[in-house]
């Protein structure tokens, strides 16, 4: 009775396990997806598209996920095929500085004149 | 004298702002992935139309010459447009043409191949369109060259045309 008790809570420790690790994957899944450009439909992720080209991408997404790469793995995989437009979130990197950075000296100017002109005015 | 000067200012920005607006509208808003670098051919295994059997790509690309993958299915209508050149191609003696069948039903392609003729040495099936994305395609049809060292050369999106031909024809020889 007693191995009969142990065997049922191990066999539903492992469904819980698994059912877990599948939630965790379709998470990840969806969160890929929804960050890669569908590029025969654009303005759409692959997420929300019904395309043949976003119908393939969700596959080997699932796929590359099933087979324990990273997200970043994937994102690179993506990015060596079709460039960093296809990722929605773009890398630092020489063609994309002034993207990352622009909002940066921005930020930096409007807080030097506001400081400019608040210490003008203390004065 | 500074009112004049922020108004100035604020024509100039207003100038730029509709360059650039104005610059804009000649822009495609449809955008076309470049090979940005040359890359080598994916390593894969694929199901042959004729046989069944399963080829590496090892083995399909194993001769020492140029290859032409085109993506192609049945139900696209630009692939009838362009299967003439195709068939054109095909008997240039220093090339060989790989047919990758994209999400096609199987009786539909071989009516379509038996119809317009066959300018395939090999034809490989891709139901998922996963083998088309393993090759940076993101639809029908598509064509790349494939230079002796197996890198993707070129990549042509689109029906090929009779200059795209010749392009193909200088690259090979």
């Amino acid at each position: 009775m007693k191995i009969l008790k142990v065997f049922i809570s191990v066999f539903l420790l492992i469904g819980f396990l698994e059912l877990k690790s599948e939630e965790n994957n379709s998470e990840l899944k969806s969160e890929i997806l929804k960050n890669i450009r569908c590029l025969i439909c654009q303005g759409q992720s692959v997420y929300d598209s019904e395309s043949e080209f976003a119908s393939s991408i969700k596959l080997i997404v699932d796929r590359k996920i099933n087979k324990g790469l990273s997200e970043d793995e994937i994102y690179h995989f993506l990015r060596e095929k079709y460039g960093d437009w296809v990722i929605y979130d773009p890398q630092l990197n020489k063609n994309t500085y002034i993207l990352w950075l622009l909002p940066l000296l921005i930020f930096l100017f409007g807080g030097a004149i506001i400081y400019k002109k608040t210490s003008k005015k203390n004065e | 004298m500074k009112n004049k000067l922020n108004l100035f200012g604020v024509i100039i920005f207003l100038i730029f702002c509709f360059i650039i607006f104005y610059k804009g509208l000649d822009n495609s808003n449809t955008y076309t992935p470049k090979i940005s670098k040359i890359f080598s051919i994916p390593i894969f295994e694929a199901k042959d139309f004729n046989s069944n059997a399963y080829f590496t790509s090892k083995k399909i690309f194993e001769d020492d010459t140029f290859y032409i993958v085109n993506i192609w299915a049945s139900w696209c209508v630009p692939c009838r447009t362009e299967h003439p050149l195709l068939m054109e191609l095909s008997k240039n003696q220093s090339l060989k043409l790989i047919g990758l069948n994209y999400k096609d039903n199987l009786n539909n392609a071989k009516k379509f191949i038996n119809e317009f003729g066959n300018p395939y040495s090999q034809i490989l099936i891709d139901n998922e369109g996963i083998l088309s994305v393993e090759f940076g395609a993101y639809g029908v049809p598509e064509t790349f060259i494939i230079d002796k060292d197996k890198k993707i050369i070129r990549k042509f999106i689109g029906p090929i045309n009779k200059e795209i031909v010749e392009q193909i024809r200088l690259i090979i020889k």
